[in-house]
């Protein structure tokens, strides 16, 4: 009986996937840096998911639902004009950059001061787009290297290279910010 | 290893990500080079600091009403008086749910711990000289070995008709305790199975975990803990898993 097929469906989808909402909607906040934009796409995201369930075979649902909201944010990103980030604006220039440059600046290791959540997400913000999505994935959403090359649909060597050159702007960003307060 | 390759493995070190090997290599690195310990240093720091930080964002309740609607609901729609002793129900249901939502991370997180240290006993144990302290492919020599040194000797079964060579046991230390391992080859591979004692009864159902590129199978049985760890392929592991677990079934009940 395909109706009791479906409700059982329905069920095991609600007890795999609702535990994961606030994650989603985390990562969706990170990438979409907007509220609103990051409720539809949740939304929508869930609305594919279970369409999808039926080809779920694993081996985690975090990161199947990550790699759902991704496509649903790019189709976003897609749609939206481009927004200009603080930090970094193309990331083929970036990867070009050297990483420790930064560093050698201030060659002593500044202690980082706590700082209230809203300013730290501000910080977050400001990455640029494939660097901020691969450090949310780790620091926020806690995935493996390779749970979020998964997700990510990249080799772990880039989730690697993206990851130690997110923290490295995040951390001359949030020194320079400190510097500036002085 | 040249400092634009520790720059970059230092963030795999930081999360625990190496294995031993390239861990060793980071670790040596960083010990001669003064910008890549301050480089670690700094960004441990960070990640401290952002740890101790709420960055997560929790969806609106409206966000997770809407999501529920579109799901279909199992039973017909109740009437009204019903939806609001539900709704009653529900609050209370889902302050329970939330607490067990709580409960569940704490022990994931335990149990990632715990999952970390089975693995680097199994790293251990790989190393000469560490594997077995009993060596015999006789179940009945290994089992009694471990009378006496635990509390409970763990089920020692040879599966070596089954392609899982019994080769030994050891005893391994694993969350501040002394625990029982079993050691299995299938060809050249080895499998640690570690088994501790629980005062759970219930029955958990065998989950693969994969950590620095070991499989960890984990299941509970009979108030005992089993983590079987290898290298060997996921459903390789399973299949012994399975296999242990029916020759374990068949010894009670026969």
């Amino acid at each position: 009986m395909p109706a009791i097929d479906d409700q059982q469906k329905a069920e095991r989808f609600r007890e795999a996937a609702l535990p994961y909402l606030d994650d989603v909607y985390t990562l969706a906040r990170y990438l979409l840096r907007d509220a609103s934009d990051a409720e539809d796409a949740v939304q929508e995201c869930y609305l594919r998911a279970l369409k999808h369930f039926d080809s779920y075979r694993g081996p985690a649902m975090k990161p199947w639902l990550f790699a759902i909201l991704r496509n649903v944010c790019n189709a976003e990103y897609a749609r939206r004009a481009h927004r200009p980030s603080a930090i970094e604006d193309t990331p083929g220039a970036a990867e070009q950059t050297p990483m420790w440059q930064e560093n050698e600046a201030s060659p002593e290791t500044a202690v980082l001061r706590s700082r209230d959540a809203g300013a730290i997400r501000k910080l977050i913000d400001a990455l640029a787009e494939p660097f901020r999505e691969t450090f949310v994935l780790r620091e926020i959403n806690n995935l493996s290297y390779r749970e979020i090359a998964e997700a990510a649909g990249v080799p772990v060597g880039t989730v690697m290279s993206r990851l130690a050159r997110a923290r490295a702007m995040l951390r001359a960003a949030w020194t320079a910010e400190e510097e500036q307060a002085r | 290893m040249t400092c634009d390759e520790a720059k970059i493995l230092l963030h795999a070190l930081l999360d625990n990500e190496l294995d031993a090997g390239h861990a060793r290599e980071v670790e040596a690195h960083v010990a001669g080079c003064p910008a890549c310990a301050a480089e670690l240093a700094a960004q441990r720091e960070m990640k401290a600091v952002l740890a101790d930080t709420k960055l997560h964002y929790t969806a609106p309740p409206s966000l997770r009403a809407r999501i529920e609607a579109s799901i279909p609901q199992a039973r017909p729609q109740p009437s009204r008086r019903s939806v609001l002793r539900g709704f009653a129900m529900g609050s209370a249901v889902s302050a329970l749910a939330a607490s067990g939502v709580v409960a569940v991370v704490l022990r994931q997180d335990d149990q990632q711990r715990i999952l970390s240290e089975v693995v680097s006993a199994h790293l251990r144990s790989l190393q000469a000289g560490h594997l077995i302290d009993v060596v015999s492919s006789d179940q009945h020599t290994v089992k009694p070995w471990f009378n006496g040194k635990l509390d409970v000797a763990p089920p020692v079964i040879d599966l070596t008709a089954l392609g899982f060579t019994l080769v030994g046991g050891r005893l391994d230390y694993i969350d501040a305790r002394a625990i029982g391992a079993v050691v299995y080859k299938r060809r050249q591979h080895v499998i640690n199975l570690f088994v501790s004692q629980t005062t759970s009864t219930e029955r958990r159902p065998p989950r693969t975990q994969t950590m620095q590129g070991f499989n960890c199978r984990r299941w509970g049985e009979r108030g005992l803990n089993f983590w079987a760890v290898s290298d060997i392929g996921g459903d390789e592991l399973a299949e012994f898993v399975d296999k242990f677990e029916a020759a374990m079934k068949a010894n009670v009940e026969g």
